[in-house]
This record gives structure tokens, C-alpha cells and sequence, in this order.
């Protein structure tokens, strides 16, 4: 579904991403692991079009993404719930999740995705008159997430959806992304809470300074003694 | 009592007209974070339009006001487009003296092609004047204060209710976000600088049927003026420019007729600094703090 070959991204004169190449297929979870500062957050900025790559390709659903405007991306499939959830803190959850569908023209299927999405998430329907900017970090992040489902990604791509919540939301929010998967939206996560995204992972690319390092089946990776040390903290 | 009502009703007239160029500065503002200094001059823009189009077409006034509008708009945008684009991720220093150098520049083009000799604005609405119990209200003023307060609550339903609205406020919050939800947010800010230019062009016709003197530094002081509301009320803010608005007009008209025509700037000046001293974000700003 998304192939990334050889891609190369600068920040001026820093090299921040070498020759990185991954892809995600159809149907699975895919994570990205790595420290603060790997380039976890750059890899998916470059995926959203929001910062250029120097040189590589991406290509999405066979099709060549790299020229196409960031604002255009969310029609093909491809959305990002970003780092810190950025929700837009002084309109309501409601019209957040309006903003999630922006792009679409079927009203009718819109409206029965805000049902969906308050499935999902049913602390987002008692607060959908509510500014989002109110919520509570681990609500923020479910808007967040509900957002981007409106959009009806065929691929969902998430920065740090862990990033400051409590061990228990971070369980739960987790549990969510693997319902989201197994309705049918693939997933590519990435992650500095290296435990929890491969446990619900199928494969997983470790990422150090801008250079992927490892790659496999996630369950593998738990396992690998390398990334025990330097991931998992045991 | 007499008196005092008329004052009232010409700080409205006067105020309304603020408010509406200071909706331009304070939309602007609240997406790209600029004070679009050249705004005030679109006001002259649309004064000159007016006449061309009346002097050398010989076109009936409600034509006039649509060209005018639709003039406002195009030079609006294509102000944006060539000065301010290429700057967006520039030091916001750099497009605040670009807008300086714009406002300039129209001041001066309009110096060149019309001379410093002003010239009449070419329409007068020959209209008596409405009595509403014993008070005698001009038609000009009526109708710019029935205007204005019309635009004003069409704008806040288009921000609060339209897509394009809310893109509106998507972007001012957050452009990665924005685009991320695929709203395109270079037609967001060239909508945002149209919508202000607009409104700046149907408060040149109400300018120039209140001051119908037309020279190529009219946009100047209005234009200072209703900056001064947009961040009296809140820079960024739409309610807070229309308050602005009023409150300047209310202020100075009420400073002319109780204690010196001379003293209404520095009145209206005085304002601005006690609320700032008191409110540094102005009448209707918040303070900002958002869970993280």
C-alpha cells in the first residue's frame, strides 16, 4: 500500500533522514520504533507532504505521492493523526470531527461516520459541544484519532499517540488503534513507547539517527536482544 | 438630550465604518499574523475606483459599488499573492515592513496617476433626512449603520456555520493541522484577504458619502484609525474589531461635542492605552492557556 525507497530529507545543512526505505502493506500495523530525535516524526512529515524530501520516492496505492500538495493527500487515503494530537483547541469536538471530513462530498455517509467515530470513542459524544482546547490530554488524543477517522483513511499513519498519557489510557488508546485496524484501515505507528507498539504491531523498522537499523515481524523484535536493551528497558 | 442622542448616533456612523475596515485587519491577523498595513489604502483604492468609473463611464451608482467591491478584492489578492506569499515563512518583521512598502507604494502610484488636488466623491444620496421622535437622522447615516450591522452579523455566520468559515478558523489555528484534513490553505488566506478587501470596499462608498473628498492619502487615517480598534477590541478577533470600531467612533464624537474637537484623537489615543495598559490583549483577547 505505501512503498518508501532511498528517502532523503534535510533540515539546511543537516542530513536528518538517510536513504530510508519501508513499506506497509495492506491490512497490517506497521511501527516505527526509535529514540527521540531518530527521525520518526520527519518520516511521517515527508509522508504528509508537509516538508520536502531531497531525493527517494513514496509511492501510495502504486501511485507517486511525492508532488502532490499535502492538502490533496487526505482524498487518497492518506491521513496523519500528528505529535501532540495539534487538535484545533477553540472549535468544538463536533466541528473537530467536521474538519476530520473536510474533503468529503457524501454528507450522508458523514454523518453516520460521526456515530462511528463516537463508537470508538464515547467520551467524544458527552463532549461534542465542548471546545476541544477543554479536553483532557488522553481525550485530545481520541479526537484526535476520531479526526482522521472521519477523513476514512485507507492508511492512518500516528506520531506518538502515547506521548504524556497515563499507563492506563495508553492501554486503551492502543487497544482502540487495534479495533480501527481489524475494521480495515491500515496503520503505520510511530512510536518512543517501543512495548506497546510491538505488541499490537505485525512488523516494526527500528530507526537511529535518521537510518533504519532493524527490521521484522514485531514479534521477533520483542525478542531481539538489541532492541530489549535499548528499547525496552529490560 | 437632543444633543447627546445625535452625538450618539454619529459616533455609530463614524464607528461602523471603523469596524468594518478593522474586520480586514483583524481577520487578516488572526491567519498570517500580519498587520496588513496597506489595508487602509484599499479604502482609498475603492474611493478612486468610484470616481474613474463615474467620471469616465458615466456609471449608475449601484454598478459602481459591485465594480468597487470587486476592485477591493482583486487588488487584495493580488497584494497577497506578490507581497506577502513569497514571505509566509519569513520573519513576520520582513512582512510588516512589506506591507509598509505597499501602502506606500499605492499611496504614491495613486499620487502619480490622480495628482495631490483632491477630487469630489462622485455621489451624494439626495435623500431627506428620517425624523424618529423629534431627532433628524441623515439617510447616510441610516443606511451606513443598517449596512454595516447587517455585513457584520453575515460575517459572524459565515465564520461560525460555512466550510469555508471554519477552514477559516482551522487555519488561523494551526496550518500543518489544516493541512493535514486536507483544507487547502493557500485558497484559505487569499478567501480571508478577499472577505476583508470586500468589506474595505463597501466602507469606501460609505467613507466617501460621509467625507466626500477624495485625495491619495484618504485610506491613512481610517485606516490607523480602525487598526486601532481591530487591537482596542483584540487583534484577531471579529467581535473585538467591531466593538473597537464602535467604541473609537462613540468616543470621538462624543469628545467633539462635550469637550474639544481638537482633543478627539487624543481621546480616542487615551483609550487604547488604558486598555492596553490594563488588558494587553485588548478588550475581547484571551489568554490562551490550552491543556497539553
Amino acid at each position: 500500500m505505501l512503498k518508501v525507497d532511498q528517502l532523503n530529507l534535510y533540515y539546511g545543512a543537516i542530513h536528518a533522514l538517510h536513504d530510508i526505505s519501508f513499506h506497509v502493506n495492506e491490512g497490517e500495523i506497521v511501527t516505527l520504533i526509535g529514540a527521540n530525535g531518530a527521525g520518526k516524526t520527519s518520516i511521517l512529515y515527508a509522508l504528509s507532504g508537509l516538508i520536502p524530501c531531497k531525493s527517494g520516492e513514496i509511492a501510495f496505492d502504486g501511485q507517486d505521492i511525492r508532488k502532490v500538495p499535502a492538502h490533496q493527500l487526505v482524498t487518497l487515503g492518506l491521513v496523519q493523526v500528528p505529535e501532540g494530537r495539534r487538535v484545533f483547541s477553540r472549535m468544538t469536538v463536533m466541528e473537530n470531527l467536521e474538519m476530520g471530513a473536510f474533503t468529503r462530498k457524501d454528507r450522508q455517509e458523514v454523518d453516520r461516520d460521526f456515530y462511528m467515530v463516537f463508537d470508538h470513542f464515547p467520551r467524544l459524544k458527552e463532549r461534542r459541544r465542548q471546545a476541544a482546547g477543554t479536553l483532557s490530554g488522553g481525550e485530545q488524543q481520541m479526537l484526535a484519532m476520531g479526526r482522521a477517522l472521519m477523513a476514512r483513511p485507507k492508511l492512518m499513519m500516528m506520531d506518538e499517540p502515547s506521548m504524556g498519557l497515563s499507563p492506563i489510557l495508553v492501554q486503551e488508546i492502543f487497544a482502540i488503534i487495534r479495533g480501527i485496524n481489524a475494521d480495515g484501515t491500515t496503520v503505520l505507528l510511530v512510536e518512543q513507547n517501543a512495548n506497546m507498539a510491538l505488541s499490537i504491531a505485525h512488523r516494526a523498522y527500528v530507526l537511529e539517527t535518521g537510518d533504519i537499523v532493524k527490521d521484522g515481524p514485531a514479534s521477533a523484535l520483542l525478542q531481539d536482544e538489541d532492541v530489549k536493551k535499548a528499547y525496552l528497558g529490560t | 438630550m437632543t444633543l447627546f442622542l445625535n452625538q450618539l448616533i454619529n459616533g455609530l456612523h463614524v464607528g461602523s465604518i471603523y469596524a468594518l475596515i478593522a474586520l480586514g485587519y483583524t481577520m487578516v491577523y488572526g491567519i498570517v499574523r500580519l498587520i496588513n498595513f496597506a489595508h487602509g489604502d484599499i479604502l482609498m483604492v475603492g474611493a478612486y475606483t468610484a470616481v474613474v468609473l463615474t467620471t469616465m463611464l458615466g456609471l449608475p451608482f449601484p454598478v459602481v459599488v459591485v465594480l468597487v467591491i470587486l476592485v477591493c478584492v482583486l487588488f487584495g489578492v493580488l497584494i497577497e499573492r506578490i507581497a506577502y506569499k513569497p514571505l509566509r515563512s519569513s520573519p513576520r518583521i520582513s512582512s510588516l515592513i512589506t506591507a509598509i512598502g505597499v501602502s506606500m507604494l499605492l499611496q504614491n502610484l495613486a499620487l502619480l496617476i490622480f495628482t495631490p488636488t483632491p477630487k469630489p466623491y462622485p455621489f451624494s444620496l439626495n435623500i431627506p433626512p428620517l425624523s424618529i421622535g423629534g431627532l433628524q437622522i441623515g439617510f447616510t447615516t441610516v443606511l451606513t449603520i443598517v449596512v454595516s450591522a447587517a455585513l457584520m452579523i453575515l460575517l459572524q455566520v459565515l465564520v461560525a456555520k460555512s466550510r469555508a468559515g471554519k477552514s477559516m478558523r482551522a487555519v488561523s489555528e494551526d496550518y500543518d493541522a489544516a493541512q493535514l484534513m486536507g483544507i487547502n490553505v493557500n485558497t484559505t488566506i487569499t478567501f480571508t484577504f478577499a472577505i476583508g478587501c470586500a468589506l474595505a470596499g463597501i466602507g469606501s462608498v460609505l467613507y466617501g458619502l460621509a467625507y466626500p473628498t477624495v485625495s491619495p492619502t484618504l485610506g491613512s487615517l481610517p485606516g490607523l484609525k480602525a487598526f486601532i480598534a481591530a487591537v482596542l477590541g483584540g487583534i484577531g478577533i471579529i467581535p473585538g474589531a467591531m466593538l473597537g470600531g464602535l467604541i473609537m467612533g462613540l468616543a470621538e464624537s462624543l469628545t467633539k461635542a462635550y469637550i474639544s474637537s481638537r482633543l478627539s484623537d487624543a481621546v480616542v489615543y487615551g483609550i487604547l492605552i488604558v486598555v492596553l495598559l490594563f488588558k494587553p490583549s485588548g478588550l475581547l483577547g484571551r489568554r490562551t492557556r490550552e491543556k497539553v
